[in-house]
């Protein structure tokens, strides 16, 4: 039994059919529980107040948007060594799951910039980076969208992943040097995971295990349709023949 | 390849090659800035790197459809395709031909347009430097793409939005560089910086965009 | 040999055209492709030159003594004919074009800007390319196409020299060039998969 076997789109689809009751229970739970713990069972912060609390969504959303460019860059890399199918539709599945994070990470990232800085939005290099993040989402996901021939469009697109991840990297060192110039005061762009006290870490990595846990759920439930949807064609494509 | 290149030139300035219009836009650009900001000329010397930075990308942009696309239609890019002449190198000519037609022709025109917006010599010898080190990368990357968009009917929108993020890194060095230098700080770290990219970029984008180039034409 | 295919498949998209396709072409002669449209002549044609990936089955042709011609013929308008001519001269490293225009008939074209010809006229222009690139096997889509009936039998002969200079060709026409007594007809819709074949890129969906 080799691990490449599930990449067979029938095979696929039975394992991920058994594994998805089981990934979305235990998001749910976990998400809840980090949660209601962070919400309700701990402190606020003596300096932020309750607006601390904001960074249990802000941080897991964050996290899984930059993971999910990584998780598409490996899949396009085994795409055009191994020609998985699945493989391909798996990072096409989990580009709008990523800009819908990269989103929802801007704007928690704002609301909690307006109590804190006074302002909602500030060209910080964190934040400006992530705005990047989306550019680059919204540019392949575009191109997946305009190529008609599906194996073509996984091919194009996952050229663009790499060749985006190399300049994604770019911009990030870039955003960091260009805001040096003009700000004396990093303060601003407090690093969060590193100032988070223990009463507030451990409810967070619960989150954060149900963030992962639910971004596996929307990827494999959005990779199964994508696979039923090219199993349609190719049912119709040979009714046609 | 030197073949390529002295075939797309002549293309270039022949009728309805389209030569001198990213010129006269990025000119237009750059003179619509006052208009828009209005006419004190601190305010404009001190956005005035800025502008032309940004209004050599727009103008590097809107010609970068030309790139494969006449030699798409006509079945010129199918049977370079199957010439000896390897497809990398075909993209690395369209890539110099386009920056020897934008490219320099919006360097030579920068020092008029910075004494229009009321930079000093130095400054438009910073800004002339930076673009200089940074527009190559504008016409590679933009082949890239090009390159990715070619089998796609109107895929001039498309482009601008896969090729716009790939130019951040090259906007942020080379502007910094130029605005750094019209106001005195040091500018090395920049310039090194956006030269760096510039290579980089040179490097990997020939062999991807004739990966492209060959997803495209099957 | 100079084209030697065996047991290959192509596709188009999801739909298999082609399966078990055998051609055996010995040097100094020509293959006509036969069938209805859509059968998958030019996409045949356009994997053996490369273009196209191969779904399964082997092709034995270096690709550098391959020529293809399409249905398009790449001629730039905005140049003249010598200069069309002379770029493609250049890139194939063969020295003179005046012999081959005057194989071509359109020695007194040279110095007409491309755009004011005709599609015939045109289409020569194209077809002189092929005996710019010194390459011994010639894949021709349709190359008769807006070529009028001295032209064609112009062309059926130029044919016929680089056959007889140890050169192969393999076209596909539904045009006679003369070359029909000597050339294997390959009939391609005897080739057509069973129906509800789909490409090894599909199948596995199923």
């Amino acid at each position: 039994m080799s691990f490449w076997e599930y990449a067979n789109p029938v095979k696929f689809l039975k394992l991920s059919g058994n594994l998805l009751p089981y990934c979305s229970t235990l998001a749910a739970i976990m998400i809840l529980t980090g949660l209601g713990w962070g919400f309700f069972f701990t402190p606020d912060d003596y300096k932020q107040g309750a607006t601390v609390k904001i960074l249990y969504v802000h941080v897991p959303s964050a996290f899984v948007a930059i993971n999910a460019w990584f998780m598409m860059l490996i899949a396009s890399i085994v795409w055009l060594v191994r020609r998985h199918h699945v493989s391909a539709l798996a990072a096409k599945a989990a580009a709008p799951i990523g800009i819908a994070m990269t989103v929802v990470g801007l704007v928690t990232g704002a609301l909690w910039g307006q109590p804190m800085w006074g302002t909602w939005w500030e060209w910080d290099p964190k934040l400006t980076s992530f705005l990047i993040l989306f550019l680059f989402y919204l540019g392949y996901i575009a191109l997946w969208a305009a190529v008609e021939d599906p194996d073509t469009a996984a091919d194009l697109t996952s050229v663009l992943c790499i060749v985006g991840s190399v300049f994604a990297a770019l911009s990030r060192y870039a955003t960091v040097f260009w805001n040096q110039g003009l700000h004396q005061d990093a303060s601003l762009s407090i690093d969060k995971e590193e100032h988070v006290a223990d009463v507030f870490y451990y409810p967070l990595i619960v989150v954060m295990a149900g963030f992962v846990l639910l971004f596996i759920t929307l990827v494999l439930l959005n990779t199964r349709s994508e696979i039923m949807m090219r199993r349609a064609s190719a049912i119709m494509a040979r009714g046609k023949i | 390849m030197i073949t390529l290149i002295l075939r797309d030139l002549r293309i270039a300035v022949r009728a309805g090659g389209g030569f001198g219009l990213s010129l006269a836009f990025f000119f237009i650009i750059v003179i619509f800035f006052p208009f828009s900001i209005g006419p004190n000329l601190d305010l404009l010397s001190k956005v005035a790197p800025g502008t032309l930075w940004m209004g050599a990308l727009l103008a590097c942009l809107l010609s970068l459809e030309r790139i494969f696309a006449l030699d798409f239609e006509d079945g010129t890019l199918d049977l370079l395709a199957t010439s000896p002449i390897p497809l990398e190198g075909v993209v690395i000519a369209k890539a110099f031909v386009h920056w020897l037609t934008t490219g320099l022709p919006l360097i030579l025109l920068t020092p008029f347009l910075g004494v229009l917006l009321g930079l000093q010599t130095s400054g438009i010898i910073f800004l002339i430097t930076s673009l200089i080190f940074g527009t190559p990368a504008l016409s590679i990357i933009g082949t890239f793409g090009a390159a990715l968009t070619v089998g796609i009917k109107r895929g001039g929108l498309l482009l601008s939005i896969l090729v716009l993020p790939l130019y951040i890194p090259t906007l942020i060095f080379g502007a910094e560089a130029a605005r750094r230098g019209s106001e005195g700080f040091e500018m090395q770290t920049s310039i090194l910086l956006l030269l760096g990219v510039t290579l980089l970029s040179w490097a990997i984008l020939p062999f991807a965009a004739a990966s492209v180039l060959r997803i495209n034409l099957r | 040999m100079a084209i030697s295919i065996k047991s290959l498949s192509v596709s188009r998209g999801s739909i298999k055209l082609l399966q078990g396709l055998d051609i055996e072409l010995k040097s100094g002669h020509a293959g006509i492709l036969r069938g209805p449209n859509g059968v998958g002549k030019t996409t045949l044609l356009r994997t053996l030159a490369g273009l196209q990936p191969v779904d399964s089955g082997k092709i034995e042709v270096p690709l550098e003594d391959i020529c293809y011609f399409g249905h398009t013929d790449g001629v730039k308008p905005t140049l003249t004919v010598r200069e069309n001519l002379e770029f493609w001269a250049n890139i194939f490293g063969s020295p003179s074009i005046e012999e081959v225009a005057k194989k071509f008939m359109i020695i007194d074209l040279l110095n007409i800007r491309a755009g004011t010809l005709s599609a015939g006229q045109k289409r020569r222009v194209g077809l002189a390319r092929l005996g710019l690139t010194g390459c011994p096997v010639w894949l021709l889509d349709e190359p008769t196409v807006s070529l009028d009936e001295t032209s064609v039998k112009i062309f059926g002969n130029i044919i016929k020299d680089h056959l007889s200079e140890n050169g192969c060709a393999l076209v596909a026409t539904h045009i006679d060039l003369g070359l029909e007594n000597s050339a294997q007809i390959i009939d391609l819709s005897q080739y057509r998969p069973n129906s509800g074949e789909l490409s090894s890129s599909d199948e596995g969906f199923l």
